[in-house]
Order: structure tokens, then sequence, then C-alpha cells
């Protein structure tokens, strides 16, 4: 029952909530969508800290959703023991300089005067809970070995059927306990996504690649 | 032919003293509000000087406007797409707030509630960031006001860098010190680098008017605007997590009003109007060789007395109201008629629609035998108590440094014509030249009697009204600008009310 809880009853809340927090946000309060950079106010710092967050977490994040969306190539990929290894280290080298580059601009925004006077509350929440993700991501990477390929057999199957509403959790049920925690705190952080500044993950600028250099608008309709 | 309007403006160099007034009636306005206290859309500098933010000039640091490639393609000088993208958690040229100032108060509580002691107490600074003390203030607003000739700040200006080592040292000789004001405001360009380098296309171009606006509510603090723009006039509010900039006070102008900084200018220097523009050009001009560039961007702007520019503004919608605007403008007579206005750093390719009148450089005399005096002029044929280019103080390379991409010739033009028109009125009023030193005048100046009156007119005498030909953006006339009042009148009557289109951008 505290399981049916934690692994069908809370994802459904947070992202529910999440969705609908975030149509809020971009129908009705359009102005608060932003990235809130600090850069402005702090340069040195933000570069250790933010370049490799980035890159590291995107990475990291892409492996997952990747290995969600195709099993079967993944899988085919992973069965060779060597293709396993490289890509665990690489996984792995990409953990480490997200968790790296989280820990600079957690130093960051406690000890610079200015990039603290721009932190609210909810960015610290944010943080830790960043923190807290990576850094159990990476105690399941190293010490329940081989996650890229129980995955496909834990996690995926369990996400799917979140996703098709045929919530079954018998995949999930008996992992170890850091390894609940880590899915669980996943979806901690959809639930943040909304309220925080996170929200900027879902306005990446894409559409600059195709888009025409200037912009014009008019009022009316000239033609 | 795609007719375009643009409210465009002319600041006359000469006739500004450097008061300021503009931009505190522009802060007062706009930026008083936390996270803009040092924003200064509109700000005035001494040249040479290293300018607001410290060496916005420098394009090798702050990598702004646009770039012209071998095969006469322009880049944006910050990024290319992919890069706009890769670079997006950290701008690698984004100016911080050590290159403006860290804006601050003073405790002026503690003069009151300090409790009694031996010494006096004092308002001690205090960041309006961190709200800590500040120890020292490095930096402020017009921190180099009036310091032409300075080792520590002058002497940065990267305009200096086209001197040869003995003109610098002539600017630096003691008693030919010299500097001049140059007061900026965001310059609507017709290829504005801020608009292309948002990776979140929130800045835009109003159709109607040419205003570059910023829209809160789509800009998520990429910052790539701030570094995109050669003119530093974007700026980042650090509190809202916004960029802003100047509006032009587009509020004002619908209201009838000229714009904050231009109505409260205590020497008149400047001056608004519209013009009419091919908009089909702006790639083509935007992209012409450095020697060209001022030429090309005159070339794109169109004659609105001709019968042929009038029918294709007319097709474009453009009304009758704002074609005559157009006819009125004092910026088309600047720019234009008498070619006396240049854009300020054509070299950065984004077609500014802000234009200067250079300032007459000012005369270096001494006293000879009794006689006023001044250096070289019998060289030049010209009568004394006048500017000899060759021997100006301000050498005219870092004039044309500044307004037309290092072509000399054009800003030799502009200065004999405004040579001519000093002789001119002199001889009329003083009484004390020749005619035949009138007529060499007018020759050099490539004008004539009646063009220098006008000249004259426009500079010296000009009203409210001439000064600001505000175009018709007038609310009953806005209100035409986006429904259009006749699809009302024939479809609105008795019974269900059609539905308007939506409308379209």
């Amino acid at each position: 029952m505290f399981d049916n809880a934690l692994f069908i009853g809370f994802p459904y809340a947070t992202v529910a909530i999440a969705i609908a927090v975030t149509a809020y946000r971009f129908f009705f309060d359009p102005y608060s969508v932003s990235s809130q950079s600090s850069q402005f106010l702090e340069n040195r710092k933000l570069f250790f800290g933010s370049v490799p967050w980035h890159y590291g977490v995107i990475t990291v994040l892409l492996a997952h959703i990747t290995a969600f969306l195709f099993p079967g190539l993944w899988g085919l990929f992973t069965a060779n023991q060597t293709r396993l290894y490289i890509l665990e280290i690489i996984g792995l080298a990409f953990a480490l300089m997200a968790t790296v580059g989280l820990i600079v601009l957690f130093y960051r925004r406690l000890t610079d005067a200015r990039a603290n006077a721009v932190t609210s509350e909810l960015d610290w929440i944010l943080l830790f809970f960043l923190l807290l993700q990576v850094a159990l991501g990476f105690w399941v990477a190293y010490y329940y070995r081989w996650g890229s390929d129980w995955f496909l057999h834990t996690a995926a199957p369990w996400l799917l059927s979140l996703l098709k509403f045929q919530p079954d959790i018998s995949s999930v049920a008996a992992l170890p306990f850091w390894v609940k925690f880590h899915f669980l705190n996943g979806f901690v952080i959809v639930l943040l996504l909304p309220f925080t500044r996170l929200v900027h993950l879902l306005v990446f600028p894409l559409s600059y690649l195709w888009r025409e250099h200037q912009v014009v608008i008019w009022n009316k309709a000239r033609h | 032919m795609d007719i375009r309007a643009h409210v465009s403006m002319v600041f006359h160099l000469d006739k500004c003293i450097g008061c300021h007034t503009c931009s505190i009636a522009c802060k007062n306005i706009w930026t008083d509000r936390k996270g803009t206290e040092y924003m200064w859309w509109n700000n005035v500098e001494t040249k040479p000087g290293t300018g607001y933010p410290t060496q916005w000039e420098d394009q090798e640091k702050y990598k702004g406007g646009w770039q012209r490639d071998e095969n006469g393609k322009i880049h944006l000088r910050l990024h290319n797409r992919a890069g706009g993208l890769t670079n997006i958690f950290y701008n690698p040229a984004l100016p911080t707030m050590d290159d403006y100032y860290e804006p601050w108060t003073y405790d002026y509580e503690n003069l009151f509630n300090a409790p009694e002691g031996d010494d006096q107490p004092t308002a001690r600074a205090v960041s309006m960031i961190t709200g800590k003390p500040m120890d020292s203030i490095e930096a402020g607003p017009n921190w180099d006001d009036d310091l032409g000739g300075s080792p520590v700040y002058a002497s940065n200006d990267v305009n200096l860098d086209k001197l040869t080592e003995e003109e610098r040292e002539q600017l630096n000789e003691i008693e030919r010190v010299v500097f001049f004001y140059l007061p900026r405001i965001c310059n609507h360009c017709l290829n504005p680098g801020c608009v292309a380098a948002c990776p979140a296309g929130a800045i835009y171009k109003r159709g109607e008017d040419g205003i570059v606006l910023l829209s809160q509510e789509k800009c998520r603090a990429w910052r790539m605007c701030i570094s995109g723009c050669p003119y530093k006039k974007t700026y980042f509010n650090w509190a809202s997590g916004k960029s802003e900039k100047c509006i032009l006070c587009y509020p004002r102008l619908e209201s009838g009003q000229p714009p904050a900084c231009f109505h409260s200018c205590v020497g008149r220097i400047r001056y608004l109007g519209v013009l009419l523009y091919d908009a089909d050009q702006i790639e083509k001009r935007a992209s012409a060789p450095d020697h060209e560039l001022v030429a090309a961007q005159r070339d794109m702007i169109m004659d609105p007395f001709d019968p042929a520019v009038i029918a294709a503004a007319k097709k474009n919608k453009i009304s009758d109201a704002m074609i005559a605007s157009a006819q009125n403008s004092p910026v088309y007579k600047f720019v234009k008629k008498w070619q006396i206005a240049l854009p300020l750093h054509p070299d950065f390719r984004t077609l500014p629609m802000l234009y200067y009148v250079p300032p007459m450089l000012p005369v270096l005399a001494k006293t000879k035998d009794g006689n006023y005096d001044v250096d070289g002029l019998e060289k030049e044929g010209l009568p004394a108590m006048l500017s000899s280019l060759e021997k100006a103080r301000m050498p005219i390379k870092y004039m044309a440094s500044l307004f037309s991409a290092g072509n000399v010739p054009v800003v030799e033009e502009v200065y004999r014509k405004l040579i001519a028109v000093r002789i001119f009125k002199r001889a009329q009023k003083v009484k004390d030249y020749q005619q035949a030193e009138v007529d060499a005048a007018l020759a050099q100046g490539k004008t004539n009697a009646e063009e220098v009156e006008a000249i004259f007119r426009l500079t010296s005498l000009p009203t409210y009204e001439e000064r600001f030909v505000i175009p018709p953006l007038g609310r009953e006339v806005a209100v035409e600008a986006w429904e259009s009042p006749l699809d009302r009148k024939r479809e609105a009557g008795f019974g269900v009310r059609n539905k308007i289109a939506k409308r379209k951008f």
C-alpha cells in the first residue's frame, strides 16, 4: 500500500501538478518564466559551475531518456561487455562533471554577496534537491553497477506502465532503498519544476536555429 | 521597393553642453526601479573617453554588431546560430556589473540615529545590490565626465587607436586638451544586433514606426542581446531577470509628445522625425565595404517627395499623414538633403537610425603680436577664427572612426559645409569677411546661400514644431493601426455582429 502511494500516487500527483502549474504560468504569467541568470553579477565562478553542470546533467538526462524511449536498441548496445564498460565510464564522467559543477554553483551562491542577493528560498530548495539527486545518482551508479543495463528491466517498465495508465510497480518494488530514493527524488524535482526557475528548461530556444534573424511585428496586417 | 516609415533622430553635437538633463529625465521616468539603478538608457559621454559601459566600442572584447566576411556577407560577431545555443549556459562576451558600476546609496539614517559620541556620524555608502557597506566606490555614472586628456580614462578610448603616435601626443599636450560630448540612446537600428542575437526572439521592431522593443513576457534572460548590441544599449535587470532597453518613450509619442530626453534637452540639440526607407535593401546596405557604409545608408533613405516613393509607401499602407510627416521631417533634411548628419559607428553594420551632426572642432587660438591668431589658417585660405581641418584640435581621423567607419573624406565634406555656414552667417552679421572669402567657403562646402540659410535656420532658430515632427501615432490613429475601423463599419450592423478576423502578425 505504502509502495503504491510512493510509486503510483506520488508520480501521478507531481506530474499533474507540474503540468497544471506550468500551463498556468505560460498562459497567465509568462513574465515569470525566466532563467533568472545571475551571470551579470558574478561571472568567474559561474563559468566553472554552470558549464560543467549543464553539459553534464543534460548528457546524463538524455541518456536516461534515450534508454527509456529505445529500450531495444539500448539493450543491444549494452549487451556487449566492453561497450557497457565504456558507456558506464562515460556516464560516470558526465555525472561527476554535473556534480562538481553543481557544488561550485552552490558554493557561489553561498559565498558571493551579489549572487546571494538574488537567491531566493526556492532557489536553495531547488539546489538542494538537484544536488541530492545527482549525488544519489552517482551513488547508485557506483554501488549498484551496470545501471545502464538493469534500468531497462526495472525503472523503464515501471515508467512505461505509468505512462500507459496501467500502473505496475512489481519491477521496482524490490529495489534497494537508495535506488528507490533516486527515483522518487526525480519526481520531487518534477514537482519543483513549475514553481522554480527550473521552468527555463522547457523554454530552451531551439527555434533560434531556424528563425529569421530580424523580427518585425506589425500591428495591422499589411497586404 | 518595400517602403517603411521609421521614427528617426538627429543629435546636433555642436549644441550639446553636456548637462545630462536628458539622462535625468529618462531615469526619472523609466529606470528608477530596483534592478535598473545602473541603467542609463540615455547617457552622455565625454569623448575622447571610455564611455559607458567602459570601452563599449571595443568589439574585440564585447563582440557586438555584425562582421563582414571575405565574400561580402555579414554575420553576427557574437555567435552563429548553433553557437548561440551552446554558449547559452555561459555567455563569454557578457559585460558584468563591474564594467558598469555597482549602484549604491548612502546610509542617511545613521546621521539621525547614531548614538552620541566623539565623532560626527557619517553616511556610509551602501550597495543597492547586496545592502552591504562599500568601502570604496570605483565607478559610477559619468565616471570619466569631462576627463578628455586623462591618461587613466580618455587615453583608453578605442577610437584613438587609429591615430598616429604624434596625433595622440598632440591631443594630450597641455593647453591643447580637448573633448566634446556624445549623448547616446538606443539607435533603433534597421539591422539590429540585439534582435538577431536574442535566442528567444523576444526583441522586435515595430513595423509601423521602427521602434525596437523588448518583450518582457518573452525574455528568458539568455542575455545575448546585451552582447549582440554593439552600442551596449540593452541592459540586464539583475533583479527581475529580464533585459530592458530604451523604448523611445513610445507612450509619449503616441500621445503626441517627443521622448522625455528630447523634450527636456537644454541645448535643444535633438530632432525627431520620420524617414522613409527601403526595407528590401537592408541586408545589401549593411554588407557594404567599410568606406561605402555611410553612402550606402544614405542611399536606402528614400525621398518622401518622389511620386514613385509615395506610391510605394501607399501600397504598403503607410498613411497620408505619415507621408506628410516624412516630408516635414527635420531628420530627412539633416541626413539626406544636406548630408551633414552621420550615423554613429556605421562599422558595426546595424544601420543605426540616430544620426549625429559632428561638432565643429573647438578653435585653438592664441594671440600673436596682440592679434587673434589660429594655427595654420592661411594655408587653407580661410579667414581667422574658424577651425582649420588640417590643424584641427581633434584629428579628423578620430571623427571618422566615430562617424564614418574611418572614411575621412565623408567627414571632411560635412565639416566643410558646416564651416561654410559659419562663414556665410558671420559675413552677414559681423561683416568682417570679403565676399570672395564667403564664395570660396561656399564652394568648398559644396553648398549655396539658400541651403546655408536653411541649415542655419534649423540649427539655431528652430521652433518646437520644427525640431519635433511627431508622426501620427496618436491613440485615435493607433487604434486604426491594429483594428480597421472600416471593418466594423462594413460588418457590424443590426443583429449578430460578425466576428472580426484575429489580428495577424
